[in-house]
C-alpha cells in the first residue's frame, strides 16, 4: 500500500479566496430579484455603499453590493437581479445553501459629509440596493441630517424592490419617499414617470444639500443634469459607478474608469471628480 | 384663493406682466377632479388648456388586450391638453385623475383667440410651453429606452 | 572604497561569469536567462554560460524582430527580446483555489493554492525590465491588498543585470528614464566588455559581492571601469526611438477626443500582443470550472488583455465596443492615468510593444502624433458640459 501523499499545508486564505457562507433566509423582491441574508461568518462589519464578492459554487463570482442595515449585526444581505448565469445560480440558492463571499469591498457614500445638510436618494432599478444601508443610517441617525428625501424609480410597479419597506418608510414623517416606475397599468396608484422628474416634487435648497445616485448609467446622467438645473453644485453630487468586476482589489485591472479602480476608488465617486469621463463614450 | 390669484401662482405665467394675466383671468375657471375621475377621454374635442394646481393626473393609453396603460403623471405646475392647438382639436390620450385633483381650466378657443390677437402674450406663452413640452420630451426619451431592463 | 562592496566595481572574466552562475545554482538558485529558442532570445531556464545567446544579436522594427549573428562572440550583445520576467512572477495561469463539496451536499470548503516560491536568479535582466518588475510591485505588493502568489515569486530572486552595451531599434529607455544603466534592484550588474571577452561587475548588494568574490572577481582597474561606462553612454546616444515625455499625463488627459485615435483605430487588429508584450500590463480575468460530478470546482486566473472585448463587458454588452475606445484605454492608462495611479509611468521605453505589433503601431509614434496636434477634436463630444 502506498502511503498517502502528504498535502502541502493549506495556504492562508489570500484576498481572492472566498469564505463560504450560510443562506439564513431568501425573500423573492420581483420576478428577477432575490434578497439573500447570510450568516455571521461571513459578516464584517461594512459602510453604505460597499460590495461583497458572491461566489455560487462552480458558477463563479459576482459583485454584490450590500443591501442590509449597516447598525445591525448578525448577518450579511445582498439583494440580487438574476442577469446571468453567476447571478442566476446566486438567485436559486435556498435557505441553508451555502455561498462563497470576499469582502467588503470599497468606497462608501459619504454619509458623514452629508451630516447636517438635506440628504437626496435618487435610486433606479437594481440602484435602490446600495443605497437601502443609506437610509437605514440615515433613519439610526436621523438628527444628524435635515430633511431625507428617496427617490426611486423602477421600471414596473412588478419590478419595485423593497415595496413594503417603501410603504412603512412613507408612512414617517421623518423621511419623504417619493415612487416612480416607467409604466405602469391603469390600476397603479403611484406615480409614471422616470425617476429624475422626481425633483421637481423635491424642494431642496441646493446649497444645503448632498444628492446620493445610483442606477443605470444613462439614468444618472439624466439625474446629474436635472441636479444641476436646479443648481447643485457638482461637488455635492457622488454617483456609484459600474464597471466589470473581478477581483475587487486593484490588482486585475478590469474596473477601472479612467484612473479610478472602482473596486477601491469607488465604487461611489464625486461627480466634480469625474466631470469630464461621465459624458465621455467608451470609457 | 380666486381663479385670479391661482391663475397668478401658476408657473404658467410666471414672468407675464400682471396685464398679461388679468386678461387670462376671466377664461380660467376652477376645475376640481376626485380620485378615479376621468378628466377628458381620447377622440373626445379638446376645448381647456388645464393648468394642474395640485393633485395628479395619469395621461393613458387604451392598449387592445392589455388594458388602460399608464403613459405619464402630471401634477401640481403642469400643462395638461395642448390638442387644441392642433386643427380638428381632438384629445389623443385620456386623463385621469390619480388623486383628487385641482386645475384652472382656460377655455381654448377664448385662449387661442388672446394669443393670436397678442403677439407679446402669445410669445410668452409659446415660451412657456416649448419649455415644459421639452423637458417632458426628454423624460420621455429616458422612459423609452427602458434602462433598467437587463441592468443588474 | 573596497571593490567587492555594495556600489564598487570588480572585473570578471568570461571563466569567473561561468564560476558565478555554477555557485548560484549550487546555492539552490533556478537560473532564468537568455536563449535561442524559436527564433528569438527568449527567458527560459538555464544550465549555465553555455545556454546563452553567443555571438547573436537581433534587429529590431516596428513589427519585426529577426536574430542575426554578431561579428564577435557576446554573450549579451542584443537589446530585449519577447518576453520581459513578467511570467516569472506575474503567473500567466495560476490556479487560485479549489473548492469541494462538503458531505452533506448543501456547502462547501475552499482551499487556496500554496503559492509558488521557486527561488530564481535572474541572468541578464536589463535596466528597463528590472524597472518594469518595480512597477508590477506597485500593483502587487504595495496597493491595499497583497498577492500572496506573486509575493512569494518575489521573496527571493537574485539578479545578475545586464548594462545595455547596445541599444534596441524600438528602445527609448532613455526617454523614459529606465536604462540603458541599471541602477537599482539588482545584486550584480555586467557590463560586457570585447577583446579580450571579460564583464565589468558592479556590486548592488553584500550577497551579490560575496558570490563575486566566490567566482573569482577581482578589483577593475579605471581603464575597464572607463570602458564599460563609454558602452554603456554610446548606448544611451543610440536609442532606436525617443518619446518626449513632458506633460505626458495632461497631454492625454486633454487629447481623449483626438482624431488620432480613429487613425490608429484603423490599423490596430486588437489582437492583445502589446499587452502580453508589455512587461507592466497586469490585467487578469478569472475562471471558473467545476469536474464532471459537480463536487469540486476551481478558480484559474489568466492573463488578460484590454484589448479583448471580454475586458469591458458589463450585462449585455461591452462598454469599450471600439477598438478606438481600447486603444485609447490602453495607451492613455499605460502613460498617463498610470501615473495618478501608482505615482509613476506604465511605460519603461523596452519597445516590445512596437517591435511585436503585427501592424507595426508605434507608442512613440502615436504619442508624438497627438503632440503635434494638440487639442485636435474628433468626432466625439467636444467638451462635456461644465
Amino acid at each position: 500500500m502506498t502511503p498517502p501523499v502528504p498535502r502541502p499545508a493549506p495556504a492562508p486564505p489570500g484576498p481572492m479566496t472566498p469564505e463560504p457562507a450560510r443562506v439564513l433566509s431568501t425573500r423573492r423582491e420581483s420576478h428577477d430579484t432575490v434578497t439573500l441574508a447570510l450568516d455571521a461568518a461571513s459578516r464584517r462589519p461594512f459602510q453604505p455603499g460597499q460590495f461583497n464578492m458572491l461566489y455560487a459554487f462552480g458558477a463563479g463570482e459576482s459583485a454584490i453590493s450590500m443591501s442590509g442595515d449597516p447598525g445591525s449585526p448578525g448577518v450579511a444581505v445582498h439583494t440580487i437581479r438574476a442577469v446571468g448565469a453567476v447571478t442566476e445560480a446566486l438567485c436559486r440558492l435556498k435557505r441553508g445553501g451555502v455561498v462563497g463571499v470576499r469582502g467588503p469591498f470599497g468606497m462608501p457614500w459619504p454619509v458623514g459629509e452629508a451630516g447636517g445638510q438635506d440628504l437626496v436618494i435618487i435610486a433606479g432599478g437594481v440602484g435602490l440596493a446600495p443605497l437601502r444601508p443609506v437610509v437605514y443610517h440615515a433613519l439610526a441617525h436621523r438628527s444628524d441630517y435635515r430633511r431625507v428625501f428617496l427617490l426611486a424609480g423602477a421600471r414596473t410597479p412588478e419590478d419595485l424592490l423593497f415595496r413594503r419597506e417603501l410603504e412603512r418608510w412613507e408612512a414617517r414623517e421623518d423621511l419623504t419617499v417619493l415612487v416612480t416606475v416607467d409604466r405602469a397599468p391603469s390600476g397603479w396608484k403611484g406615480r409614471v414617470g422616470v425617476a429624475p422628474a422626481l425633483l421637481d416634487d423635491v424642494d431642496v435648497a441646493p446649497g444645503g444639500a448632498v444628492a446620493f445616485v445610483c442606477g443605470p448609467e444613462v439614468m444618472m446622467r439624466f439625474c446629474v443634469r436635472e441636479l444641476g438645473r436646479r443648481g447643485f453644485p457638482d461637488d455635492r453630487i457622488h454617483l456609484s459607478m459600474e464597471r466589470n468586476m473581478k477581483c475587487a482589489v486593484g490588482f486585475c485591472g478590469h474596473c477601472q474608469y479612467g484612473p479610478s479602480f472602482l473596486c477601491k476608488d469607488g465604487p461611489v465617486l464625486r461627480y466634480d471628480r469625474i466631470r469630464s469621463l461621465f459624458w465621455r463614450r467608451e470609457v | 384663493m380666486n381663479e385670479a390669484e391661482l391663475l397668478r401662482k401658476h408657473p404658467f405665467t410666471r414672468g407675464l406682466p400682471d396685464a398679461l394675466v388679468q386678461r387670462l383671468a376671466p377664461l380660467a375657471r376652477r376645475a376640481r377632479f376626485p380620485e378615479g375621475a376621468v378628466i377628458f377621454r381620447e377622440g373626445g374635442a379638446a376645448d381647456a388648456l388645464f393648468l394642474v394646481v395640485s393633485g395628479r393626473v395619469a395621461l393613458e393609453q387604451h392598449v387592445p388586450g392589455k388594458g388602460a396603460l399608464q403613459l405619464e403623471n402630471l401634477s401640481g405646475g403642469d400643462l395638461l391638453g395642448l390638442s387644441w392647438l392642433f386643427p380638428g382639436g381632438r384629445w389623443t390620450l385620456d386623463a385621469r385623475a390619480v388623486e383628487e385633483t385641482e386645475a384652472l381650466a382656460l377655455d381654448a378657443g377664448a385662449l387661442k383667440a388672446q394669443l393670436d390677437a397678442d403677439a407679446a402674450l402669445g410669445f410668452a406663452v409659446s415660451q412657456h410651453v416649448i419649455q415644459q413640452l421639452y423637458r417632458r420630451l426628454e423624460r420621455a426619451r429616458l422612459q423609452r429606452l427602458d434602462v433598467y431592463r437587463g441592468e443588474g | 572604497m573596497s571593490s567587492l562592496a555594495p556600489r564598487g566595481r570588480a572585473l570578471l572574466s568570461l571563466d569567473g561569469l561561468r564560476r558565478l552562475l555554477q555557485h548560484l545554482r549550487q546555492d539552490g538558485y533556478r537560473l532564468m536567462g537568455p536563449t535561442v529558442r524559436d527564433g528569438a532570445i527568449v527567458h527560459a531556464e538555464i544550465s549555465g554560460i553555455e545556454s546563452l545567446p553567443a555571438g547573436w544579436t537581433e534587429v529590431q522594427v516596428a513589427g519585426a524582430y529577426r536574430l542575426v549573428h554578431r561579428p564577435d562572440s557576446a554573450l549579451f550583445g542584443y537589446s530585449v527580446g519577447p518576453q520581459s520576467w513578467k511570467q516569472l512572477f506575474f503567473a500567466p495561469q495560476l490556479k487560485l483555489w479549489t473548492a469541494r463539496r462538503s458531505e452533506d451536499g448543501a456547502g462547501f470548503t475552499v482551499e487556496a493554492e500554496p503559492p509558488q516560491a521557486p527561488r530564481l536568479a535572474l541572468i541578464g535582466a536589463r535596466s528597463c525590465d528590472l524597472h518594469a518588475i518595480e512597477v508590477q510591485d506597485r500593483t502587487f505588493l504595495q496597493g491595499p491588498s497583497v498577492d500572496p502568489d506573486y509575493a512569494a515569486r518575489r521573496k527571493d530572486v537574485f539578479v545578475v543585470a545586464v548594462h545595455c552595451g547596445q541599444a534596441g531599434g524600438t528602445c527609448f529607455c532613455v526617454s523614459m528614464k529606465t536604462g540603458p544603466r541599471a541602477t537599482s534592484g539588482f545584486d550584480l550588474a555586467l557590463t560586457e566588455l570585447m577583446d579580450p571577452h571579460r564583464f565589468v561587475v558592479e556590486i548592488g548588494t553584500e550577497r551579490g559581492a560575496e558570490l563575486a568574490g566566490r567566482a573569482g572577481a577581482m578589483p577593475a582597474d579605471e581603464a575597464d571601469a572607463g570602458a564599460a561606462d563609454a558602452a554603456v553612454e554610446r548606448t544611451a546616444r543610440s536609442m532606436g526611438r525617443a518619446m518626449d515625455t513632458s506633460d505626458i499625463k495632461e497631454l492625454l488627459y486633454r487629447n481623449q477626443e483626438h482624431p488620432r485615435w480613429d487613425d490608429v483605430a484603423e490599423r490596430c487588429l486588437g489582437c492583445t500582443n502589446c499587452t502580453l508584450a508589455c512587461p507592466t500590463c497586469f490585467c487578469a480575468t478569472v475562471e471558473d470550472t467545476s469536474d464532471l460530478s459537480g463536487d469540486t470546482a476551481e478558480r484559474w486566473r489568466r492573463w488578460d488583455s484590454c484589448f479583448t472585448l471580454d475586458h469591458s463587458y458589463l450585462h449585455g454588452g461591452s462598454v469599450r465596443a471600439s477598438i478606438r475606445s481600447r486603444y485609447r484605454q490602453w495607451l492613455t492608462h499605460k502613460v498617463a492615468s498610470w501615473i495618478d495611479q501608482f505615482g509613476t509611468s506604465g511605460c519603461v521605453g523596452c519597445g516590445r510593444c512596437i517591435t511585436w505589433c503585427p501592424v507595426g503601431i508605434d507608442i512613440t509614434e502615436e504619442v508624438a502624433a497627438i503632440r503635434a496636434t494638440d487639442g485636435a477634436q474628433g468626432e466625439g463630444p467636444k467638451e462635456p458640459p461644465a
